[in-house]
């Protein structure tokens, strides 16, 4: 069933090598407690990641990973460790570093403009105009610019989300999840359009995942977590060119180490 | 620490009470009773018997009219409701009475059934039974059509749908109602006791008033009516956590 | 024959008035059968009416019970929202508060009439004192549910944008709990039209509450009484009616839409 481990793999390179990093977590430990119950959710998790680089947290629902994500992007503070970008401390959440949300994140308020221009408020009307015009061009909104959220489907809301972060223009972009509530379909041609839009924009993205299929098609590292305590329990390096190729041996191949990881039998 | 946290809101209380006393005894006038003389007040009314005699009449009129249009206006909601015709016969009509104030008819209940209980029990009914109906009339038509579909798709006849979807589906919404009408009803019970009868915690307010002033007894029936409205609300809602009527929350 | 696509149509219009006319027919000849000679009949009614209009009495009385409910609702409309926003945005204060709210609250508007004639005196304050008792505590608490009910989802993705608290308030906070606030106010509208009608009869001397126990009390004038009714329960609706076009509106209509 398992692709063949043929030696003639595609050219392989390195896609961390060369950058400088951007962000560092160091000895992160988080534990909840509730009434006097203390649960650890993350233990000793080190990690770089590296300027432009796309990084994917895997692991099975409920594992911790999207703590780890609310942790570096300043949302919760981790109970020992600390989360530096540029060599800073993460004090806070700050608008060089959005979080995108399933598409339930989208303001139902407001238009698809007034959700894509709400972080642009501190600049002068003709450059927000000019930015949220753009974006809605960038995930292929036009002539919805003035509809409501309710008035759109799963992956249009997920768009309009993306576009919202994009707008302000931030370094890194940290996604919970983001398809996970869409169709197959949609999912896969929303894969394609961030990958196409990480190209152009070149931004540094986390994206969380339970979907080990999804992580490999995205990503230059796949970061594999256990089970609660969560840490890290590999590191896997896609070595694979865009556009990947999802029938190419090599495609297979790390698709199947990830899946012997994880401990899952590749037959159903 | 965790104490104390749970302690504030009876500090809170405590500290209005303070500010009460201390307003209400620096004030010129001295209508207006003080806490302490409140307390007094429910004690004497108590010790009278007569804060019993006055919460079971009020009570009691709202047990019966409030019971009799839940009997009956759920039915004809539910029947309403399921009939689409019949609903857009009664709707104006529904939607023209409901915004009458109940205590607008009481120079008609009062023609009809004369000074007494029967006035009051039927201006309690009257505020009930509007609301009720257009519950029920709403829960019926926000019941999913995959519910009564997939109920025949098992083979139920029209009795055990009615039995075993729609009366479990329109149950939550319902209890719902049902607890915002008793809210309704406990409003109008008072305000018909100080128009239209002699007993009861309303009669009480309007009497300690009317004989000489008594604003401490008028602010002990305030109290009374207060606390009992949040027993029956606090019931009502213990109503709703029961498990098979819970999933809709 | 019909067809059916016009039978859709006239239906939802002919059918009420079928209603209204077997009503006010079984009305008519139920009076007329009991020979009556108290309780009027339709006709009476809307002679009752027609008098009324003639004198000018109602439009006068329905200005004053208009204007009353008016300013306690908007007194209510203006403390009730802020007071329930901040409550509902630090729940420590919410929670230390809230069983004063819960106790206060199911005392009938009616039985403030004692305390708020030694506060106010008869008159119109008084009245509009009722009205704001009757408003404010559910507005108050429509406010403080809605900022509660609120997704903390959209409070992080407000100050991930980097907006102040004020701002988050102002522009996430109040447009996601608006619906909410919104259904509260028409609620609580519903509650003060009930109300300035029941404190009309007992407070004041002008307004239709007034009219209706008037009209009884002087000379046992039953046609004015149910003609005052009618009127109450028209201009209700149109209240009602008014709010749930709010409703509607595109800024808030998101919210009503979740159980479909």
């Amino acid at each position: 069933m398992t692709g063949t481990k043929s030696g003639s793999a595609v050219s392989t390179h390195s896609a961390t090598a060369a950058r400088p990093t951007k962000l560092r977590a160091s000895g992160i430990n988080k534990t909840f407690s509730r009434d006097g119950v203390v649960t650890p959710v993350l233990e000793n998790v080190n990690l770089e990641v590296g300027e432009g680089e796309f990084l994917c947290l895997l692991g099975p629902s409920g594992c911790g990973k999207s703590t780890l994500l609310n942790i570096m992007a300043g949302f919760l503070d981790p109970t020992a460790g600390t989360v530096t970008v540029d060599g800073k401390p993460v004090e806070g959440p700050d608008p060089r570093r959005i979080f995108v949300f399933q598409e339930r994140g989208v303001f139902p308020w407001l238009t698809v403009e007034g959700n894509i221009g709400f972080g642009l408020f501190r600049l002068p009307k003709a450059e927000r105009e000019r930015r949220i015009a753009h974006y809605v061009q960038m995930v292929g909104l036009q002539g919805f610019e003035k509809a409501y959220p309710q008035e759109l489907s799963g992956g249009m809301k997920q768009r309009v989300e993306v576009a919202r972060a994009l707008a302000v223009d931030p370094d890194m972009l940290f996604l919970d999840e983001p398809f996970g509530a869409l169709d197959s379909i949609t999912r896969l041609i929303m894969r394609r359009e961030l990958l196409r839009i990480w190209q152009a924009e070149r931004k540094t993205i986390i994206f969380v995942t339970h979907d080990i299929e999804e992580a490999v098609q995205l990503s230059d590292r796949v970061v594999v977590m256990s089970t609660r305590p969560a840490t890290i329990q590999t590191i896997v390096e896609i070595d694979i060119p865009h556009p990947r190729d999802l029938s190419s041996a090599r495609y297979l191949e790390l698709r199947d180490g990830i899946f012997d990881q994880i401990g899952l039998a590749h037959k159903i | 620490m965790k104490f104390l946290v749970r302690l504030r809101p009876f500090f809170f209380i405590l500290l209005l009470l303070v500010l009460w006393q201390f307003a209400a005894s620096g004030g010129h006038d001295h209508l207006f009773p003080t806490p302490v003389q409140v307390g007094a007040g429910l004690v004497e009314l108590f010790s009278q018997g007569l804060l019993a005699k006055y919460i079971i009449a009020s009570l009691f009129r709202v047990t019966w009219g409030f019971g009799l249009a839940v009997l009956t206006a759920i039915p004809a909601g539910l029947t309403i409701g399921w009939n689409r015709r019949l609903e857009m016969a009664l709707n104006p009509l529904l939607q023209l009475l409901r915004p009458i104030s109940p205590l607008a008819w009481i120079p008609i209940s009062i023609l009809w059934f004369g000074v007494g209980d029967m006035a009051a029990i039927f201006l309690i009914f009257l505020a009930s039974f509007l609301p009720l109906t257009l519950t029920a009339i709403s829960a019926v038509e926000s019941i999913p059509p995959v519910f009564v579909n997939a109920g025949r798709n098992f083979g139920l006849g029209s009795w055990e749908l009615v039995w075993r979807v729609l009366y479990p589906s329109v149950m939550p919404r319902l209890i719902i109602g049902i607890r915002i009408t008793l809210g309704i009803a406990w409003l109008v019970v008072v305000a018909a006791e100080m128009i239209a009868v002699n007993s009861g915690l309303g009669f009480l307010i309007v009497d300690a008033r009317n004989a000489g002033n008594r604003y401490d007894l008028v602010v002990a029936g305030m109290v009374t009516i207060g606390c009992i409205g949040l027993l029956l609300d606090t019931g009502m809602r213990s109503l709703e956590k029961i498990r098979s009527l819970r999933w809709t929350y | 024959m019909i067809s059916d696509r016009l039978r859709t149509r006239l239906e939802p219009v002919i059918l009420p008035l079928l209603m209204a006319a077997a009503l006010l027919l079984a009305w008519h000849y139920g009076v007329k059968w009991s020979k009556s000679n108290v309780f009027p009949s339709p006709l009476a009614v809307q002679k009752g009416m027609a008098e009324l209009v003639r004198k000018g009495l109602l439009w006068k009385y329905i200005a004053d019970s208009l204007w009353r409910v008016g300013v306690g609702f908007g007194l209510g409309a203006s403390l009730g929202i802020p007071i329930g926003l901040t409550l509902g945005w630090y729940p420590a204060a919410g929670e230390v508060v809230n069983p004063v709210i819960q106790m206060v609250r199911p005392i009938s508007p009616i039985a403030w009439i004692p305390l708020s004639i030694i506060w106010f005196g008869v008159g119109n304050p008084g009245a509009i004192f009722l009205i704001f008792m009757a408003a404010f505590f559910p507005i108050l608490v429509a406010s403080m549910n809605g900022v509660r009910n609120v997704p903390a989802m959209f409070r992080l993705a407000g100050q991930n944008f980097g907006l102040n608290p004020v701002q988050i308030l102002s522009r996430v906070i109040f447009p996601a709990s608006l619906p909410q606030i919104v259904i509260g106010l028409r609620i609580a509208l519903g509650i003060a039209w009930l109300v300035v009608v029941a404190a009309e009869m007992i407070a004041v001397d002008s307004g239709l509450g007034y009219l209706v126990i008037d009209a009884r009390n002087s000379g046992k004038r039953y046609d004015l009484v149910i003609a005052a009714m009618l009127i109450i329960g028209l201009i209700g609706l149109i209240l009602d009616l008014g709010f749930r076009r709010l409703e509607t509106l595109r800024a808030v209509r998101w919210g009503f839409r979740q159980d479909a």
